[in-house]
């Protein structure tokens, strides 16, 4: 475990619980990354723009990251395990309505059963799909 | 708007801050077998310590519609969207806000997430929502 980062961890964690805060008390929207991300594709053309402007501040955030900081050097994953997780990401929170983000930091904050049983369930099928890709592959 | 925008940069900083921008920090969250890092479990406290306190009286004051059952498609789902951040280490927001590395690997990714998305609103056209 000595790669654990407990104090960046905690601190990042907490910006981000108060981003979901600050989008809920100023737009009365859920911070479910991947539902609005979804829903810029899907809605009718009135619902996008606080979407736009949330993915936007987003994108943003890594830029500024990487001016400030750097980012990270790229993996030897193949492009095609690349576009197949990307895939299965995209499909599964559409079909289960929602994400790390979504189902975790907002679901669980508001004590839902619902999002408490998606995070068990991508949690497991997460560790799995990453022993067979570590372990067994 | 701009309290949108301001919420996705919180947010976004909020991911890089904690080391979960990085899908090989993920990773060794999720691989229990390997050199454990429990980071992940960290970050989701520190976030849900925030967001249980406050969403509260947030939505007490404007009650919001929230799916309850614990159905098929959301087992189905989670379970399949596990298994592409199991493989990738990416999920959405992570993946979104890693678009600034530029490198061929989340350019790949982010569209086949979108595709992935717009695939399954054909197979189940039902909208959104956590």
């Amino acid at each position: 475990m000595d790669n654990f980062t407990p104090v960046s961890a905690l601190a990042g964690g907490v910006l981000i619980g108060l981003a979901s805060v600050w989008l809920l008390a100023a737009n009365g929207r859920i911070a479910g990354v991947s539902g609005i991300l979804h829903g810029l594709f899907a809605q009718p053309p009135g619902d996008r723009r606080w979407r736009a402007a949330f993915i936007a501040g987003l994108i943003l955030a890594g830029f500024a990251w990487h001016a400030l900081a750097g980012g990270f050097s790229p993996r030897e994953l193949g492009l095609g395990w690349v576009a197949l997780a990307g895939v299965l990401v995209g499909f599964g929170t559409r079909i289960g309505g929602g994400c790390t983000s979504g189902h975790g930091v907002c679901g669980l904050g508001r004590f839902s059963l619902r999002s408490l049983v998606a995070v068990m369930v991508f949690m497991a099928t997460g560790m799995a799909a990453t022993f067979v890709m570590r372990h067994v592959l | 708007m701009i309290s949108a925008f301001g919420a996705g940069l919180l947010f976004g900083i909020g991911l890089w801050v904690s080391g979960m921008a990085n899908p090989r920090k993920v990773l060794d969250f999720l691989d229990i077998a390997g050199n454990w890092d429990p980071s992940l479990l960290l970050v989701m406290g520190g976030a849900v310590a925030v967001t249980a306190v406050a969403f509260r009286p947030l939505l007490k004051r404007k009650p919001m519609d929230f799916k309850t059952r614990v159905d098929a498609p959301l087992v189905a789902g989670a379970a399949l969207f596990g298994i592409g951040w199991g493989i990738g280490g990416y999920c959405p927001g992570p993946a979104l806000t890693a678009i600034s590395n530029l490198s061929v690997e989340i350019l790949v990714f982010v569209p086949a997430m979108i595709a992935g998305g717009l695939f399954a609103k054909i197979v189940s056209p039902a909208g959104p929502g956590a």
